[in-house]
């Protein structure tokens, strides 16, 4: 069981409101995934759920029980911290055997439970050693046993592929998937990446300055965002905004199209525009392109599709997947 | 949850060592600023009586007042031109690559941990003593006369002896602040052209300077205090000319048993002492915020 | 050809480094020498060839007592340090792990009393002494260097404690780690480095202490620094044996010195130089 509910929950660090106040219902066995800029409060909230933070306002259950005034360790989560947080004079396996430990755990039951975790996580051959002597990867997967082992009703993680180098982060994105498809335990996962947020979640949360943005899963966002802010953080390349007279002729303040919604031409087209950039990543192309009238556009286009520094293109919208928003940044709906 | 009692927690963990810094630092002062405006001796210690400025101004028209202050600048200065400009030097070579670098290292630095009246001795005997000393015998070979340091030049031997000490010392932070020096730095400048020469003057020297500054002021609290190094040499002569501020002080009220007159000194002392501190406590305190 | 300049470089680089660390170690390495002379040799003009006699060791425990200073010395450097841990854990423990806005000032005033020059307070100090019945004392000497040591102390650790990462106290205690059991598993073998190297500088500091140890002592309970310099008024030529005793007095502390030098730019600077 690991069903998480903030209600009314705010956060106030001496005169900053980082968390104004937040309504979220964490279903048992989702992945949820905080995405957002630096500062918008996402690592702050995994932190009040943990416990390591008071909330200023409001209440958290966890399985319906209010554990606003628990103390960390006895609300049953467990948490993989951005750098790992191992404890440096402990070889992996008192590491990982540390909450059993603290529970007071047999010493029979934590050599058991410690061989399994490692044995998930192909650790085995490392047990006796210090964190200092493993790789970034090794590391990370220690935090998560150590994790595991507790059985915790859910997982917390904070920006944990944020020190691994790409190629790393790609594999530990997958075997945390992998891992959540095996435990089905909850999981909580805070991130600026929308790429991992896109990957991973059941439900992304998109937060800014505090307030939740909107709530959906991954394609929800992607189709039918809420607004300008998400519009522009989920997908990448990032939508193009146009204002001005295509949008007014949409009944839009902004209309929002994104680079792969745009149809290229090299004979005709709605609008025209001049080539600044091309980034050829083999399977596509991506364009970076001067429009007249317009502005900047970046574009998508298939990798065949031959075009270079200073070449003349022709664009046109797909007026199907086409995203109008008001004045105020909303979206409008058709 | 928690904060409250943590706090609490932390002020009584805290109150042993603030209580006892607090109660060593104001009672003797304040006491040395009573007796300063007293009239105090220790032969006749049933006589005391206010003084008014009296001891201030007893001091301060001693003529051996100005040679002490004068004398504990001499001291200062010429040290810190000695450590600083030879630990530079010393740093910059030790930064090379060499053989047996661990051990040179070890050389360098022992000075540092030999007491101030062994050094003071060693200096005095060994190099100095203008009959046997190594100085001298260096001399005689090359058919000199041989210099009879202390009575001479006493002020310029102790800074000698000083300096001896406390160059290690400035080796040694100059040493560590350079190994600090991003090596890529480097290789850029390398690659932009600059010679040894700029590179010092424009990537080396600006990159030590927090650390020059911290050997400046700290070496100096303790160059204010030089005590040991001439009680076992000079013992502050010939008449006051290797007197420091310090020694003065110590000898006002050890050896003339003027506690007034010691203690009016001991408040100048301070008042010297944190013009400087409050330099180095900027610099410490900059630290912090990083 | 670039090899063979590097190579050439590193040797002149290491000559050069070779002569002056030699011309810094000298009067160290010289008064070992001479200790290994006879008296007439010890004055007989330059020479770094001693006659290899231990007699003069053996002549300054005999007459001189050396073994009584020796003692105190330990006493006073091993017992000062010991005190000033004590009294200085917790508060640096405090400031590094609670830090209030004023945590910072106090760190700083700490450091101010650390200027105060000692000739300042050397009047009162001396009558209280006096008055208390404690010159001379081992008792006294030691409460004193504890004293003037502390605001070091608790700048060290609380340099090395601010290191201990945050995130790993928070990850105990989502462990289910309570106060004590953060404190015996998770601080306590993490801290100890530091409080190692803490203790070992502070050991030289009061070591070498030559202000107070000389003023506040006469015999009984006088270290080395009071009983080297008692030699300084001339007895005669006895240069020989004061090498002896200079060489005791330095070389316990100097393989100590030798083994911290790392954290001695750290302890030193207040943690300003790393």
């Amino acid at each position: 069981m690991g069903s998480i509910t903030l209600k009314n929950v705010s956060k106030v660090f001496g005169e900053a409101k980082v968390i104004p106040s937040i309504d979220l219902e964490i279903n048992d066995g989702e992945f949820v995934v905080f995405v957002g800029p630096s500062g918008c409060g996402k690592s702050t909230l995994l932190r009040l759920i943990a416990g390591l933070e008071d909330v200023s306002g409001g209440q958290i259950l966890i399985d319906g029980k209010d554990v606003t005034q628990s103390a960390p360790a006895e609300r049953g989560l467990a948490m993989v911290f951005q750098s790992y947080a191992l404890y440096p004079h402990m070889s992996v396996r008192n590491n990982i055997a540390f909450p059993l430990k603290m529970a007071k755990l047999d010493k029979a039951v934590i050599d058991k439970k410690v061989t399994d975790a490692a044995r998930v996580l192909n650790l085995t051959d490392y047990l006796e050693r210090r964190p200092s002597q493993l790789s970034g990867g090794q590391r990370q997967r220690v935090a998560i046993g150590r994790a595991i082992v507790r059985e915790p009703s859910a997982f917390l993680f904070d920006e944990p592929l944020s020190n691994l180098d790409a190629a790393l982060r790609g594999t530990m994105r997958l075997e945390i998937s992998d891992l959540h498809h095996q435990l089905k335990t909850t999981m909580v996962y805070v991130t600026h990446d929308q790429v991992e947020a896109m990957t991973m979640a059941d439900k992304i949360v998109v937060l800014n300055r505090g307030n939740i943005e909107q709530v959906g899963s991954p394609l929800d966002l992607y189709k039918s965002p809420r607004n300008l802010f998400v519009a522009g953080f989920i997908g990448s390349p990032k939508m193009n905004f146009v204002d001005g007279a295509y949008a007014q002729s949409k009944n839009a303040r902004t209309a929002g199209i994104r680079p792969e919604h745009l149809n290229l031409s090299k004979d005709s087209g709605l609008w025209t525009g001049t080539v600044k950039v091309a980034e050829h990543l083999g399977a596509d192309t991506f364009l970076h392109l001067d429009v007249d009238g317009i502005g900047q556009i970046t574009a998508r286009c298939d990798g065949e599709f031959g075009a270079h520094y200073g070449d003349k293109v022709f664009l046109t919208p797909d007026e199907a997947k086409l995203h109008r928003f008001d004045d105020k940044g909303s979206a409008l709906r058709a | 949850m928690a904060t409250q009692n943590t706090k609490t927690l932390a002020r009584l963990m805290m109150a042993p060592s603030v209580l006892l810094l607090l109660v060593w630092m104001i009672v003797p002062l304040a006491m040395t600023l009573w007796f300063s405006f007293q009239n105090y001796n220790l032969l006749n210690p049933g006589n005391v009586s206010f003084a008014g400025f009296f001891n201030y101004q007893y001091f301060y028209t001693d003529p051996a007042f100005f040679q002490s202050i004068w004398n504990t600048l001499v001291i200062v200065g010429g040290v810190l031109l000695i450590t600083v400009v030879g630990g530079i030097a010393i740093a910059l070579l030790l930064d090379q690559p060499i053989f047996g670098q661990g051990v040179v290292r070890i050389l360098v630095i022992s000075p540092f941990f030999v007491m101030p009246p062994v050094a003071a001795l060693i200096w005095k005997n060994m190099i100095m003593h203008p009959g046997y000393g190594v100085l001298a015998d260096i001399a005689k070979f090359f058919g000199l006369r041989p210099v009879d340091w202390f009575a001479q030049y006493p002020l310029f031997s102790i800074v000698i002896i000083v300096a001896w000490q406390w160059l290690p010392f400035a080796t040694l932070i100059l040493l560590t602040a350079l190994q600090s020096l991003d090596g890529e730095q480097k290789e850029a400048a390398e690659m932009d052209g600059a010679n040894f020469f700029n590179r010092f003057i424009y990537l080396v020297l600006p990159h030590l300077a927090r650390a020059i500054t911290v050997v400046i002021l700290i070496q100096t609290i303790f160059l204010l205090g030089v005590y040991a190094e001439i009680l076992v040499t000079t013992n502050g002569g010939p008449g006051y000319a290797s007197t420091n501020l310090a020694f003065l002080i110590y000898r006002t009220a050890l050896l003339g048993y003027d506690v007034g007159g010691a203690s009016a000194g001991g408040i100048i002392a301070v008042v010297l002492a944190n013009i400087v501190a409050f330099f180095l406590m900027r610099a410490v305190g900059k630290n912090l915020d990083r | 050809m670039a090899r063979n300049v590097t190579t050439r470089h590193k040797v002149t680089a290491t000559v050069a480094a070779w002569v002056v660390a030699l011309i810094i170690f000298f009067p160290i390495l010289y008064t070992l020498i001479t200790s290994l002379k006879t008296e007439p040799e010890a004055i007989a003009g330059f020479s770094l060839i001693p006659s290899g006699t231990f007699e003069n060791y053996v002549t300054v425990q005999t007459q001189r007592d050396y073994f009584k200073p020796f003692m105190n010395s330990v006493v006073l450097a091993v017992g000062s340090t010991i005190l000033a841990l004590i009294i200085a854990i917790p508060s640096a423990w405090a400031m590094a792990f609670s830090p209030t806005k004023r945590t910072k000032d106090i760190l700083m005033w700490m450091l101010s009393t650390k200027m105060m020059p000692a000739v300042a307070v050397l009047v009162p100090i001396y009558l209280m002494f006096r008055d208390f019945g404690l010159l001379d004392t081992r008792i006294g000497l030691t409460v004193m260097l504890t004293l003037i040591n502390l605001p070091i102390v608790v700048w060290m650790l609380y340099t090395y404690f601010r290191e201990i990462p945050g995130e790993i106290l928070e990850a105990a205690r989502m462990d289910g780690a309570g106060l004590w059991q953060e404190i015996v598993y998770v601080l306590t073998p993490m801290a100890v480095p530091g409080i190692a190297s803490t203790l070992l500088l502070n050991i030289i500091l009061a070591w070498n202490e030559a202000f107070w140890t000389i003023r506040l002592t006469t015999t009984n309970a006088a270290p080395l620094t009071a009983f080297i310099a008692s030699f300084s008024s001339p007895q005669g030529l006895f240069w020989a044996k004061l090498s002896a005793a200079s060489t005791m007095a330095i070389a316990p502390i100097l393989i100590l010195g030798w083994f911290s030098q790392k954290q001695l730019v750290r302890g030193l600077t207040f943690g300003a130089v790393k």
